[in-house]
């Protein structure tokens, strides 16, 4: 009795000074989400502790690596061998730039699946993608940083995509390197931008949450629960078919940690490498500007990128098409809001066209991804290019197929 | 477990999977850190380039110094004749710890020459004031003047590296562990056999 | 979910059906399978001598310690310190051959590579084979060809263990390379193997010293985390029976 009058003194003090317990309940213990969360909501949460796990063995990482040309390689090593537990911070630190991904990539379907980026998401989602794309200039300058084989040619076919762009595109390029090539300037510059953005991308996470919470999450069945019925046991006032997130959605997403640490941490101590697709076999070999290795694919998170790349042929004299569809397939993502125009929001009650056209997209965006992996041959490249097209397809044609077939009338009340 | 059925809440029940799932949380979590802090102590480059020191120290002879580098710090061996040996044991009144009580040496050398061989001196060349490195002054071995003077403040340290009373520095000098691998060779950073 | 993943499963399967694994061996020699392993100390420790006396005259390994090398494989610091250090180095010091790199490109047209990684880049698998495929070529530069790495500049340093071999033509087109012994070695076939065997130990432990310590705390790391997932299971259930009454 005595311990709670003094620990509620203490909280008076705080919250006198600072909105502590108002916070708490306004974000987690009277904050209302849908009861019929499933599979898919956990990625939200998982993709938060790696933002966290990242920063913190991104920082004990660059108290002991070099940014220069000369001891970039060797320092990595002397983080695998010299450092006491520095495998496993650098082994958490390059599996958790995979996984980030995967994380990512399966939360953003989730989006696609219920519809998630629809009104009065539209910002919601917009933040979302300009942390994707934050993630991928982080995963792009970390990717040098161990100066081996694939870093280095990775990164000279990346800056050289650049040199395209007509006029202005071999500056530009010299610009980004800092040199003629992909050197130890342009490493020193890498790194000091791949410990810069993850403090961006964490304040991005912040608005992405704070929007969240301005509008409330979606859910399975995509209706807003908001504008249902009203009054829970917790509350009068409240969506009947909301939960308050702490205790409910906490303990739920702390059993989905634990089962997303079982499997990321199975990769980290059993498979580093992920049969070089994680870490990739050219990247123990110090970076060699004379030497090209025989087989050039970026990490599998850029391959479905860079099989649209390829796939587009030159014409007119400039290999900018490419280029320009590798960075439009990106940008189609934040029109999403605008394209959907479906009368439901989730995949479970719109019409035919909508949910063939996702599995299409995400049978191409598969596909692209592998053969970004592979050297191309006549046949790849024509897979890849029918594939481009349904990529494109998807979001293009979304404004007349989503409004096409007929629409199951989703139910009042949340189902499950 | 209970059937879904029963409404009643089972507080005690939940209070213990909270506590049990909370702890092991923050276990698992403070097994992770080990790593994390252990990643900031010294690396195996760090301790190679810290290993011991062999010294041959054939050329040792009264009121002269060697200096090596252990661990990045200066270490001395200074050579002592049994006359200034002899003249140690009138400062005692002088010094603020003649008997080497604080733990600034190793146990074999907490004696009043503070040194395993009489005639051979090992130290720490850092003032344990604020860490200058005094200036050895042989002309001073039996003076009360002191026979090593940190220029810095002013600490004064006899020739068994014993500070002064009424000087800056509070402590003898520190003897780093050492032993002899034969009459002339000796190893500074690693402590003999139980012997 | 079900329903998503049972769209989905047809999706991969097609995937993985258009293209070939997308790291298969470029050099097209067949390989003879070989997984090395790090338990047998004995042989690791073989492997490391073989290592030093015929490897570490040209070829470095400067990511590794002798200091390491000496306490992973159980060797006492004072047998290590008399078998492994010629040149006045000390035990805690970096495994650096002792030619120069600028004589190395002179004697061999190209510095030897440091050998510390060579493991991760090259696989167990082609490390084997290699020191098994030199043979006698009188068209090479130094007399010296590799059926694993056509044309390598290295000679073969191991021939007085393996003996001298000279190259037959393949059974038929586009077959395995044959040899033929000239001169026999100081070993016999199976002799060479097992040692060839300890080399590649030793250098697969050497691209990698903590595998066995990441294995070990893997497992621990494991079971913690099942307990936890299963507990965290549990408290779930129990807080959502509000929910699901």
């Amino acid at each position: 009795m005595n311990k709670t009058q003094n620990k509620s003194k203490i909280m008076q003090w705080i919250d006198a000074r600072f909105p502590a317990s108002k916070v708490f309940r306004e974000h987690l213990s009277e904050y209302y989400a849908p009861k019929n969360f499933n599979f898919w909501y956990y990625f939200g949460s998982i993709a938060l502790v790696l933002l966290v796990l990242q920063i913190i063995t991104g920082v004990l990482l660059a108290m002991n690596y070099k940014p220069d040309a000369e001891s970039a390689f060797a320092s990595i090593e002397y983080i695998m061998r010299d450092v006491w537990g520095g495998w496993f911070i650098r082994y958490m630190h390059s599996t958790g730039a995979s996984f980030f991904f995967i994380v990512v990539y399966l939360h953003m379907f989730r989006g696609l699946l219920y519809g998630s980026y629809r009104s009065p998401r539209e910002l919601l989602w917009i933040f979302g993608m300009v942390i994707y794309v934050a993630m991928m200039m982080t995963a792009f300058f970390g990717y040098l940083l161990p100066w081996g084989q694939m870093s280095y040619w990775g990164a000279q076919v990346i800056v050289n995509l650049f040199d395209t762009i007509p006029l202005i595109g071999p500056a530009l390029s010299e610009w980004i390197r800092g040199d003629y090539v992909i050197s130890d300037i342009t490493l020193n510059r890498f790194y000091a931008l791949h410990y810069l953005v993850p403090f961006l991308l964490a304040g991005l996470v912040f608005l992405h949450i704070v929007s969240l919470h301005k509008v409330g999450s979606n859910n399975p069945d995509g209706i807003e629960i908001k504008k249902g019925k009203k009054g829970n046991k917790w509350d009068p006032r409240a969506p009947a078919d909301g939960i308050p997130f702490h205790p409910y959605y906490t303990v739920k997403d702390t059993f989905g940690i634990a089962v997303f640490l079982l499997v990321f941490f199975a990769v980290v101590f059993f498979a580093p490498e992920m049969g070089g697709y994680f870490i990739e076999q050219p990247n123990f070999e110090p970076a060699n500007p004379l030497k090209t290795p025989e087989h050039i694919a970026p990490v599998w998170y850029f391959t479905p990128y860079y099989a649209i790349l390829r796939a587009v042929p030159s014409f007119a004299g400039t290999q900018v098409w490419g280029v320009l569809a590798m960075f439009a397939s990106l940008a189609v993502f934040f029109f999403l809001p605008w394209l959907d125009r479906s009368p439901a929001r989730s995949m479970r009650y719109k019409a035919w066209p909508c949910r063939a056209a996702l599995g299409l997209f995400t049978l191409s965006f598969l596909v692209l991804g592998y053969l970004g992996t592979l050297p191309p041959t006549p046949g790849r490249t024509f897979a890849a290019q029918f594939f481009t097209l349904v990529y494109f397809a998807y979001f293009l044609l979304m404004p007349y197929y989503s409004k096409q077939g007929r629409v199951k009338t989703p139910p009042d009340r949340v189902t499950g | 477990m209970k059937k879904p059925s029963d409404s009643q809440v089972d507080g005690k029940r939940r209070r213990l999977l909270t506590a049990a799932t909370t702890g092991m949380g923050l276990a698992g979590t403070a097994g992770m850190l080990v790593p994390f802090a252990g990643s900031m102590t010294p690396s195996a480059r760090a301790r190679a380039a810290g290993a011991p020191v062999e010294v041959d120290i054939s050329g040792i002879a009264p009121g002269k110094q060697i200096t090596v580098e252990w661990r990045g710090k200066p270490v001395w061996i200074i050579g002592r004749s049994e006359d200034s040996l002899a003249a140690l044991d009138s400062l005692d009144r002088l010094l603020a710890d003649p008997a080497s009580k604080a733990g600034q040496q190793p146990d074999y050398a907490r004696n009043p020459h503070r040194s395993i061989r009489r005639d051979v001196l090992v130290l720490v060349g850092i003032c344990t004031h604020l860490g200058c490195s005094p200036k050895f002054r042989p002309e001073f071995a039996d003076a009360k003047e002191g026979a090593f003077l940190c220029a810095c403040h002013g600490s004064r340290f006899d020739l068994a590296g014993r500070v002064y009373r009424n000087v800056p520095a509070p402590t003898n000098l520190v003897v780093p562990p050492h032993r002899y691998l034969s009459e002339n060779v000796l190893v500074i950073g690693e402590d003999g056999e139980a012997a | 979910m079900t329903r998503v993943l049972r769209a989905l499963a047809p999706v991969l399967l097609l995937a993985l059906a258009i293209g070939p694994a997308a790291h298969a061996a470029g050099s097209g020699a067949a390989l003879t399978p070989y997984k090395a392993s790090l338990r047998d100390k004995h042989s690791l420790q073989r492997g490391a001598r073989l290592f030093v006396n015929y490897c570490l005259s040209c070829h470095s390994a400067r990511f590794m310690r002798y200091s390491r090398v000496a306490d992973d494989l159980e060797i006492p610091r004072e047998v290590a310190k008399r078998n492994m250090l010629f040149t006045g180095e000390k035990i805690g010091d970096p495994m650096v051959a002792v030619m120069t790199k600028e004589d190395a490109e002179a004697w061999f047209g190209i510095a030897p590579p440091d050998l510390s990684l060579v493991a991760r880049l090259r696989g167990d698998d082609w490390l084997y084979n290699y020191f098994l495929a030199f043979y006698l070529d009188p068209d090479a530069p130094n007399g010296w060809n590799n059926a694993i790495y056509p044309n390598t500049a290295m000679p073969h340093a191991l021939h007085p263990l393996q003996g001298l071999q000279r190259a037959l033509p393949p059974d038929e087109e586009g077959g395995p390379m044959r040899f033929e012994k000239v001169r026999a070695g100081s070993m016999s076939d199976a002799e060479y193997a097992r040692a060839v065997g300890d080399l590649t130990n030793f250098l697969v432990y050497m691209g990698e010293p903590s595998r066995p310590a990441r294995i070990r705390y893997g497992v621990w790391t494991f079971l913690f985390l099942l307990a936890f997932a299963t507990l965290a299971y549990r408290l779930k259930k129990e807080y959502w029976r509000d929910i699901h009454e």
